[in-house]
């Protein structure tokens, strides 16, 4: 009698001693995640709550809770670990989606009503921007245009030379300190370049404004951009190429033209086109040095310019008037298309002609 | 074999040898002359600043760095950066408070998590939200983004109202506040951050990430003994460059920030001020010593992003395996 009791006590303990710990499904991250973004816009509809950013917060952390305790229940504590860092690491992912498709739609949707051939055409010169909602951004992208062309003509070749002397020459105390400094300088704030131009060009020289004291600034804040990514490319070049240059008797500054350029030129066109990018977007000096005119002027050495991110600020600027909203979401739009065109290029441009084939 | 070349032969190399030795010393010379250039103009910047700001604190009738109010063109000139270093460094605090931990996260999605059909176009797309110009961001900011903070500002006051900080004392304005400046900045230096973190995990040794595996770790034990530990100072580095830019963003917060001369405490109330913000909303007003005295505002703003700039890239330098990493 007794004997029999002990084997129905034994084997319980004897059947639950699986192999294999206890796993959820596959489908169950998905499942959660969908169960949690369909009960966080629940209660977020039910308790009238008017903003979205509050529904999806709510749904993240259902979606954190639901994952850990479900997963703690079935699974043991570590495997829950795990799926919560899993379901943090995506919520984060979400977090970078939401508003980069926010932005660009909303953009896109507020942009595409004002952009007209009238748009692209005209000035604001006559134009009373706060009762009518003509006027245009011709004279902002001829201003942008010449003010960033002067800007890469004065730092693209400075820049190139600095990344070329690094490289090629670099050795000692001076070399360091170039690294260092252009290091440094990527991260000078944009306003304090024009204030340096405007103590500089404007004040201690005398110079009026106009779109060259902008291009200045604009060619401080892009020679670090260049010199960093353009070393990057020239040490990417194979040392087997200068040494074989070198034994056919080619001296050193031609073999650097003719051979170490060339081989990274995409890689260098591409940083070049990315700083580019990046200095037209730049307000804050532009603000201070090229002054915002009205009305169409083609030459950047003399009077006030425009420039498009100039001409949002100002349209933006008229406090609450939908025209200037209008003209200043038209204008972003531009904007955002010709940067992002632009870095889709020069990306392109890098994958096209990639210097680590070593040919 | 050993025969002297021909008299003519032997003069063409030397005329080519000298040549190539005058290229040599102008190319040498141009590109270390560019280099000098760089030098040139950072000193230069600090240089003229410093001046200019030496000029405009001779006059300042209050001191610089307690004083609230900021009117350098009044018959008695009062200014100060109080108001600003606050306002400054407690946008790029809450930035770097949401941005760090969202930006390792994204990184190690590229890096660890994502199926790896998805981790490269979102790596393309990640960049191109460092590409999207600060005035866009400031106008999505201000028309999109400050009448989405309502519920979350009512939220924060409802339930964490009795940390101080977070209380609301006024209500029904706009919540053009420090807060939701530090919210736009993390969107900003998201990209930053996440670019750099992302190279540094990339490099994690394959054999640590295995060896973790097969002791069994789950995949979070392996990232957080073999992952994170050798990524540490990558991620230190990388957030100090956000910083930097979170410090020195001008426009953005020119949009978004509705500003006043008051040191407040309340992150949810709107006011305040940022150095930038500050010197781009007063320059066009600002007589001759009111300019002078936006430059000395900008000379601290330099120093400071400087000294986090410098900071970033030694941390980084320390590590040479980082090399693809200080982009």
């Amino acid at each position: 009698m007794s004997s029999t009791v002990t084997i129905t006590d034994a084997t319980p303990p004897q059947l639950a001693h699986r192999l294999t710990a206890a796993r959820l499904p596959r489908w169950a991250p998905a499942a959660t995640a969908a169960a949690s973004v369909a009960l966080g816009c629940g209660i977020g509809a039910a308790a009238g709550l008017e903003s979205r950013v509050q529904w999806g917060l709510l749904s993240a952390l259902l979606f954190l809770v639901v994952s850990y305790t479900v997963s703690a229940s079935v699974e043991g504590r570590r495997q829950a670990k795990d799926r919560f860092a899993t379901s943090l690491v995506w919520v984060s992912f979400v977090c970078a989606v939401v508003p980069l498709v926010s932005l660009t739609f909303y953009t896109v949707q507020q942009g595409i009503d004002a952009i007209s051939p009238e748009f692209l055409t005209h000035s604001m010169k006559g134009v009373v921007a706060t009762l009518s909602p003509d006027g245009g951004i011709y004279h902002a992208i001829i201003g942008t245009i010449e003010q960033v062309l002067l800007a890469t003509l004065i730092a693209a070749p400075i820049g190139l030379l600095t990344a070329v002397y690094l490289v090629e020459y670099g050795r000692g105390r001076l070399a360091k300190a170039v690294t260092f400094f252009v290091d440094v300088m990527t991260g000078i704030p944009s306003v304090v370049a024009g204030l340096f131009v405007l103590s500089l060009w404007n004040i201690a020289l005398g110079f009026q404004y106009s779109g060259f004291s902008g291009s200045l600034a604009l060619a401080i804040l892009m020679m670090p951009v260049v010199v960093r990514s353009t070393e990057e490319m020239l040490k990417l070049v194979p040392n087997e190429l200068r040494e074989a240059s070198y034994a056919l008797g080619v001296p050193r500054w031609k073999t650097i033209l003719r051979i170490v350029l060339p081989t990274a030129i995409g890689g260098i066109t591409t940083g070049v086109m990315l700083a580019v990018a990046r200095i037209t977007g730049e307000t804050a000096p532009v603000m201070m040095l090229v002054f915002g005119a009205d009305f169409i002027n083609s030459d950047p050495f003399d009077g006030p310019q425009q420039s498009l991110p100039l001409y949002i600020w100002q349209q933006y600027s008229q406090i609450n008037n939908d025209f200037g909203y209008q003209r200043a979401w038209g204008a972003a739009l531009v904007l955002i298309a010709f940067v992002m065109g632009l870095n889709l290029v020069a990306r392109g441009v890098a994958r096209w002609r990639s210097p680590k084939g070593g040919h | 074999m050993t025969s002297a070349p021909p008299a003519d032969a032997r003069g063409r190399a030397r005329r080519s040898r000298g040549d190539s030795r005058r290229g040599d010393n102008v190319f040498f010379n141009l590109s270390r002359g560019s280099g000098i250039l760089l030098l040139v103009v950072m000193a230069a910047i600090a240089g003229f600043l410093a001046y200019r700001s030496f000029l405009a604190l001779g006059k300042n009738e209050g001191n610089f760095l307690t004083t609230f109010e900021w009117t350098p063109d009044a018959t008695e000139p009062v200014f100060g950066i109080a108001v600003l270093t606050f306002g400054t460094l407690v946008s790029a605090f809450v930035a770097m408070v949401i941005a760090v931990p969202v930006a390792v996260g994204i990184a190690l999605f590229i890096s660890h998590y994502a199926p790896r059909r998805i981790a490269q176009p979102f790596a393309y797309l990640v960049d191109l939200l460092a590409a999207v110009p600060s005035i866009v961001y400031g106008l999505w900011g201000v028309l999109f983004l400050v009448p989405h903070m309502d519920g979350l500002t009512g939220w924060m006051d409802q339930y964490l109202g009795w940390t101080y900080v977070f209380d609301q004392s006024s209500t029904g304005v706009p919540p053009r506040n420090l807060f939701t400046v530090g919210i736009l900045l993390a969107i900003m230096v998201l990209p930053i951050i996440t670019a750099v973190t992302r190279e540094v995990f990339r490099q994690v040794p394959r054999m640590h990430e295995e060896a973790a595996l097969a002791l069994g770790a789950t995949r979070w034990e392996m990232i957080r003994t073999a992952v994170l530990p050798f990524g540490r100072p990558g991620i230190i580095s990388a957030s100090m460059l956000g910083l930097g830019r979170a410090l020195g963003e001008t426009i953005a917060v020119a949009t978004v920030l509705s500003t006043n001369s008051q040191l407040s405490l309340h992150l949810l109330d709107p006011g305040g001020g940022t150095f930038a913000q500050n010197i781009a909303l007063k320059f066009n007003e600002a007589q001759p010593l009111g300019r002078d005295a936006l430059m000395a505002s900008g000379l601290v703003l330099f120093v400071i992003t400087l000294l986090v700039n410098g900071a970033a890239r030694m941390i980084i330098a320390r590590r040479k395996e980082y090399s693809g990493a200080a982009a």
